[in-house]
């Protein structure tokens, strides 16, 4: 049991080390700039233990720049991660049974990142597994955020820039050899661009529920298109 | 200087709710199969939306290197199936587009 539960937690530190990669120099970036904003440092790392989002933290710097009233600046940000709520919900459908104690912590770490990779290993997702991915997450974010406010000069730019690329580097990594696996998920991943390129252009919706609205009718084309596929699983 | 306690609490609390309700719900319902499709294909449209939306916004200078790196680690991936090795790469190729190009 023990040594199953230690290798469970190895797999999570292996699978969730690109995560480290992206996120110490993304919150580095966030600190320096936390720190030009003149946030105290106790605010600043504040704000990456308790919001814990990558984009909000960079949009809530940007709005107290502008002077932008407090409750604007929470709206903005909950419209920006309601699509966690569509991520959380596809996760849940893979955790297994022994997590569901632990939903309000695991939950509280769910980010397109961890998202992403906990998706890609849906097999795994055992308590010790996510709880690990989850962490690593976590702490590459809190610390990153320190490092970056009380040495953040120290890392040359054009470094942090492409280590920040890293992020979406991984998501192709992760999406693009599903398909191989099945021709759907390609014609899926063709659709959402589709989709999410054109509501973008249209400019209807505000940023965040733009990205929610794209998700929901490329998830939902899909349902009604591959409809036929359910008969032989 | 002011606090932003108040602030950063307030965000806190509306990225929490969306995080953790669908968990507490879902784990509890038994789903239609319908719904559990779905679910199971929000990873796929999610990213590529993730993605698109990296290009679409990314800082103008920034763009070149973006586009290699996203389609030379995706392609990584691809053909050898290593997650690490793939970022990696991804990084490499946009840092030297940045150096070389920027």
């Amino acid at each position: 049991m023990r040594i199953v539960t230690k290798n469970m937690v190895r797999d999570g530190l292996v699978t969730g080390s690109p995560l480290i990669l992206g996120y110490f120099p993304i919150a580095m970036a966030f600190g320096i700039l936390a720190k030009n904003t003149g946030l105290s440092l106790v605010d600043t790392s504040a704000t990456s233990i308790f919001v814990y989002a990558g984009a909000s933290q960079f949009m809530f710097l940007d709005l107290v720049r502008a002077g932008v009233s407090a409750g604007s600046i929470i709206l903005a940000t909950f419209l920006l991660n309601l699509r966690h709520m569509m991520m959380s919900a596809s996760v849940s459908v893979n955790l297994k049974e022994e997590t569901s104690r632990f939903l309000p912590i695991i939950g509280f770490g769910i980010t397109d990142e961890t998202f992403s990779v906990l998706s890609f290993n849906k097999d795994k997702l055992t308590l010790p597994f996510v709880l690990t991915v989850n962490s690593v997450a976590y702490f590459s974010w809190i610390s990153g955020t320190a490092v970056g406010y009380l040495v953040g000069e120290i890392m040359p730019r054009s470094v942090q820039d492409s280590l920040g690329l890293g992020l979406y580097a991984m998501f192709a990594a992760l999406l693009f050899p599903s398909f191989k696996v099945d021709s759907k998920y390609l014609k899926l991943s063709l659709m959402a661009v589709t989709v999410y390129v054109g509501i973008f252009n249209l400019k209807l919706l505000s940023s965040g529920w733009d990205i929610v609205a794209g998700i929901i009718i490329s998830s939902a084309l899909g349902v009604i298109l591959f409809k036929e596929d359910e008969a032989h699983e | 200087m002011n606090s932003y306690i108040p602030i950063v609490l307030g965000m806190a609390l509306v990225i929490y709710i969306p995080r953790v309700v669908p968990l507490l719900l879902l784990k509890k319902l038994k789903l239609r199969p319908e719904m559990m499709k779905f679910l199971q294909f929000i990873p796929y449209t999610s990213l590529s939306i993730l993605i698109a939306r990296g290009i679409l916004t990314s800082d103008p200078v920034l763009l070149p290197a973006a586009a290699a790196g996203i389609a030379l680690s995706g392609l990584m991936a691809y053909w050898r199936g290593n997650l690490v090795l793939s970022v990696l790469t991804g990084i490499a190729i946009s840092f030297l587009v940045i150096t070389y190009l920027g």
